[in-house]
Parts: structure tokens; C-alpha cells; sequence
């Protein structure tokens, strides 16, 4: 499904957060928001997935302007917020419908994949935070969004999980196509995972600069090219700069 | 066992925290009834003591009748079936107090944390009833409803409603707004909301409030009966009073006690079973 933002705006109290902000994904592209701390990252993100709707301009899924939260569209949040009376696979099947066996089939298979075998009667507060946001990935992906917002989705995990579970999201991402939105402060995850990487800066913050990586996914971690793009996008967050525009 | 010698011998301190932890593991096998010996050693004593000074005639017997006494006075009355009768119409009257003050503070309870209109229109009128000493109700009660069954519930329920209304406003109201954003982003509609997270979410608090309006029903039932009463553990209170028999007064006192607690800790089981899944909050 294809995505576009269109003079998307959204104020506080009087008080603007985002400004302005214009751009589209094509269908199955992987689209990374990168910015310092309270540029807005989130809210778009929240506009984007219908959560929120005081902002102004338009948003457009599939070509259809709405307001209302898309069923095909999943958010993995910022915190795994599960439900804490549900078991780890309760969880995971608490968005799906239909035949009871099919969704715990589907459940324990997403659960397998980030490395959640054998946890699946576990309550929430028998889990590590690592182990909270996995279960919170499985449960966004078991539903096959074909948007997928995620909001720093890997930032409270260590770093061989991280890989592990980005790799995860890539694979997801190849059978089916979703399009993606990802916001991070990690600049390798950005450049690993991301057809387009979208950087925002200021208060409200703005689009300062959209860097197209071609050679997406086929970057490999820690390459010499990877460092290149690390380098142009520390450039341009580089808060003593000038923003490039003014 | 080896590796705890060989942290005992390099660091002192451990070793003391080991000694500890394994007295402590040792306490665990039989510490629910080492636990029951150690609470029961001053009650028993106490007794003990009682009972011998009532026989030496230390205590009069007009006054502070000594324990075999009272328990003879409890097995009287279990023998020709009056406990029972006393016992069954006062758990009754709490029991049906109990359910009415629950519904009437499910319903407005659900209406005032739902819909913040009821909340600005309930919400201070009930509060304010809220600060009316309860008791200040019964000459009301009795002058509209008689000395009979009506005025009592009704009594027992205002004292339930409260404690069970405060907690489901809040309860419902203290819902992690988070937590309801996932569901929409499932395309919840607000009664699945309701159902599948605001329910589960307010139930902790909602059981909380049942315990504590039991509680209080437990203590509006003696107010109840005692002003005015035929039949029932309170009405005990007064007959003890008018015939100079202590021990019926202290039979029926300790009779309130343990179906108080009976009562309780059933309320307690279903606390545990339903909300197993909580976290750390240490329970009552
Ligand atoms: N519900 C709200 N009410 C008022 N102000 C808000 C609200 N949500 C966000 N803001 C403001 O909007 C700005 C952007 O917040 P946002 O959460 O989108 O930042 P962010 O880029 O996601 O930051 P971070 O990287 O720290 O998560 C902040 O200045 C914040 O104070
Ligand atoms: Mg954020």
C-alpha cells in the first residue's frame, strides 16, 4: 500500500510540533524518520496511523484520504504496552480474528521467530523489557500489516537482539511487501533497513533532508558505504550546523 | 554447596546474607505453621490466664464471664438451632445490602467513568453524600421505611456502595490510555474497548472496592440490628444488654468476627484467582 503526507501539520496548544511535513512511500518501501529528541517523530507517526486526528493537511492510504485508524496498518509502539492480564500468547492473538487453532498456530510461529518458544504462558510481568517488546513485534507483525509503523522498535533491546529482530523485520518485509515507516535514533538501523531515509529537524521540526540509499539492503553492517551514509546523516543532525534550508 | 563455600570463605559479608537466605529456605518448609504457632502464643496465654482468674472469682462473673462460658453459651445456642437462625438472617441481610449497594455503584459507578457528562452531573452530588456520617442515615430510613427488612438493607447497602462506587470511578478512569490505543489500532469499536480492555484493566480495583464494601456492610448490619431487631447477631447484642449477660454479648462479638472473616477471605480467594497476573502488589 502506498502512503502519502501531504502539508501535514500538527500544534499543541498553540504550540507547533511538526511542520509542514510532505512526502509519500511507494508500495513495500522501507522509509526511515530520523531526528534529535521531540521533533515530532511520534506525533507524524500517530497522525500517520489515525491515533491521533487533530493535525491539518491530508493523509492518503492507498490513495484514499482518512482519518479513521486503517485496519491494515500496524504501530509497534515506543513501550510493548501488552495487556497484562493476557498470557504472552493471548497477547500476540489479542488482534486476530477467526478459528481459535489457526490463531495460535500463527501466534506461536511469530513467537518462534523472535525467539519466544516455550514463553507463550508466561504473564507480562514474568518478562524481561527485551522480552516484553519481542512479544509487542510479534503481535504488530502476526496481523501481516501492509503499513507498518514502528517507533524506535528496537531501542530497548541489546544489540545482537536488535540485529537479530531487524533481520527479522527484513524477512517479514520480503514475503509481504509491507510499507514501512520506521523512526530510530540508530543511524546504522536506518541505513541498513531503509530505502529512504527522512531527517527532521527543529522545533517544529521540519523535513531538512531525504537521503536515498540505492544500495539498500544490500549494505552490509559496518561496510565502508554504510559509514559513508552514517557520516552524511551525522552531518546533517549536527545541531551547531545551520540548518541546510536557512 | 561447594560454590556457596567458596563464596562464604572469600567474602564475609556473603556469608552472613547465605546464612540468611538458607534459614530462610528453612523457614519456607513449614513457615505457614510456624508462622500460626508464634501468632497464637500471646492469645492462647492470655485465655489461659483469663480463664483461671475467672475461676479464682478475680473476675466477675457479671461482667467478663470466662471463656468456657462464652463457648458454652455458642454451643447452647448451636445445640437448640437459635445460632444458626441468627447467624442465616444476619448473613443474609449483609448478602442482600452487599449485592444492592453493589449494583447501584456498578451502574453509576460505570455511568460516571464512562461519560464524562455523568461524571460533572453525579460525580460532586455524590460525592457530598460521600461526607454524611452513613449512621446519620438510620432515623431517616426507619421514619420512611419502618423498623423492618427495607430499612436495614437499605442501611447495610448505602455503607456497601461507597467503598465499591469510589473504586470503580477510578478504576475505569485510571485505565492506561496506552493500553486503549492498541486497541483501536485494532479497530476495536468502544464496546469491544469496554469489554476486552477497560473491564480487565478496572478489575483490580473494582474487587479491592468489593472487600472493603463488605467490610463496611459487616459494620452496618450491628447498627442495623441494633436499632431494632427480633432475630440476628446484632439483635444478640442487645438481648446480652437487657438480660445482663455478658456472654452473649462476647459470644456474639466473637461470632461477627470470624463470618466477617469468613466472608472476607472468600472475597480474598476470588481476588487471587482473577487477578493472578498482577504485578507485585503485595495483597491483603
Ligand atoms: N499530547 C501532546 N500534548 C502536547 N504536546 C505534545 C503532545 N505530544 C507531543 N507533544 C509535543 O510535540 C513535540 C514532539 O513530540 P514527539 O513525541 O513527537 O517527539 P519525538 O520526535 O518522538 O521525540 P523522541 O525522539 O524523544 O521520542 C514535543 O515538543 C512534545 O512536547
Ligand atoms: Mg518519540
Amino acid at each position: 500500500m502506498s502512503l502519502e503526507l501531504r502539508d501535514v501539520s500538527r500544534t499543541f496548544d498553540g504550540k507547533t510540533a511538526v511542520n509542514n511535513i510532505n512526502f509519500s512511500a511507494k508500495p513495500g518501501e522501507i522509509i526511515g524518520l530520523l531526528g534529535t529528541s521531540g521533533c515530532g517523530k511520534s506525533t507524524l507517526l500517530r497522525a500517520i496511523s489515525g491515533l491521533d486526528r487533530g493535525y491539518d493537511g491530508e493523509i492518503a492510504i492507498n490513495g484514499t484520504t482518512t482519518k479513521a485508524v486503517h485496519d491494515k496498518v500496524g504501530f509497534i509502539f515506543q513501550e510493548p504496552r501488552l495487556f497484562p492480564w493476557l498470557t504472552v500468547l493471548e497477547n500476540v492473538t489479542f488482534g486476530l480474528k477467526g478459528d481459535k487453532q489457526d490463531m495460535t498456530e500463527r501466534a506461536t510461529k511469530y513467537l518462534e521467530s523472535v525467539g519466544l518458544k516455550g514463553s507463550e504462558k508466561l504473564y507480562p510481568k514474568q518478562l524481561s523489557g527485551g522480552m516484553a517488546q519481542r512479544v509487542a513485534i510479534a503481535r504488530a507483525l502476526v496481523t501481516s500489516p501492509e503499513i507498518l509503523l514502528l517507533d524506535e522498535p528496537f531501542s530497548a533491546l541489546d544489540a545482537f537482539t536488535k540485529m537479530q529482530l531487524q533481520d527479522l523485520l527484513l524477512d517479514v518485509w520480503k514475503t509481504h511487501q509491507s510499507t514501512i515507516v520506521l523512526v530510530t535514533h540508530d543511524i546504522d538501523e536506518a541505513t541498513y533497513l531503509c530505502d529512504r531515509i527522512i531527517i527532521l529537524r527543529g522545533q517544529p521540526g521540519e523535513i531538512d533532508k531525504e537521503i536515498e540509499i540505492s544500495e539498500a539492503r544490500n549494505l552490509e553492517r559496518g561496510s565502508e558505504k554504510a559509514a559513508f551514509y552514517k557520516k552524511e546523516i551525522l552531518d546533517s543532525l549536527d545541531l551547531n550546523k545551520q540548518s541546510s534550508r536557512i | 554447596m561447594k560454590y556457596k563455600g567458596e563464596l562464604t570463605t572469600s567474602v564475609p559479608l556473603k556469608k552472613q546474607i547465605e546464612k540468611n537466605k538458607a534459614t530462610g529456605k528453612l523457614n519456607g518448609f513449614s513457615g505457614s505453621g510456624r508462622t500460626v504457632i508464634l501468632g497464637s502464643i500471646i492469645p492462647v496465654t492470655l485465655l489461659i490466664i483469663w480463664e483461671g482468674l475467672s475461676r479464682l472469682e478475680v473476675l466477675p462473673a457479671y461482667q467478663l464471664p470466662a471463656p468456657t462460658v462464652i463457648f458454652n453459651t455458642i454451643l447452647t445456642m448451636a445445640q437448640d438451632g437459635t445460632l444458626w437462625s441468627h447467624i442465616g438472617i444476619t448473613t443474609i441481610r449483609v448478602f442482600q445490602g452487599f449485592i444492592l449497594g453493589t449494583i447501584v455503584a456498578i451502574i453509576l459507578g460505570s455511568l460516571v467513568g464512562f461519560y464524562k457528562k455523568a461524571e460533572q452531573l453525579l460525580d460532586p452530588m455524590l460525592q457530598a453524600f460521600r461526607s454524611i456520617p452513613s449512621l446519620a442515615w438510620v432515623p431517616l430510613f426507619i421514619l420512611w421505611m419502618g423498623i423492618g427488612e427495607p430499612s436495614k438493607v437499605t442501611m447495610i447497602a448505602v455503607g456497601v456502595f461507597f467503598p465499591v462506587y469510589l473504586n470503580i470511578v477510578s478504576g475505569i478512569s485510571g485505565v492506561d490510555r496506552k493500553l486503549i490505543e492498541v486497541g483501536k489500532m485494532y479497530s476495536l469499536n468502544n464496546f469491544q474497548l469496554i469489554k476486552r480492555i477497560i473491564l480487565p484493566a478496572a478489575l483490580p480495583s473494582f474487587i479491592v472496592g468489593l472487600r472493603s464494601g463488605l467490610g463496611l456492610g459487616w459494620m452496618f448490619v450491628v447498627a442495623a440490628e441494633l436499632m431494632g431487631a427480633s432475630q440476628g447477631l446484632g439483635y444478640l447484642l442487645v438481648l446480652g444488654q437487657n438480660t445482663l449477660s455478658p456472654e452473649t454479648i462476647i459470644a456474639s462479638i466473637i461470632l461477627f468476627a470470624v463470618i466477617g472473616k469468613l466472608s472476607d477471605w472468600i472475597l480474598k480467594l476470588i481476588q487471587d484467582r482473577s487477578l493472578h497476573w498482577q504485578d507485585g502488589l503485595e495483597r491483603s
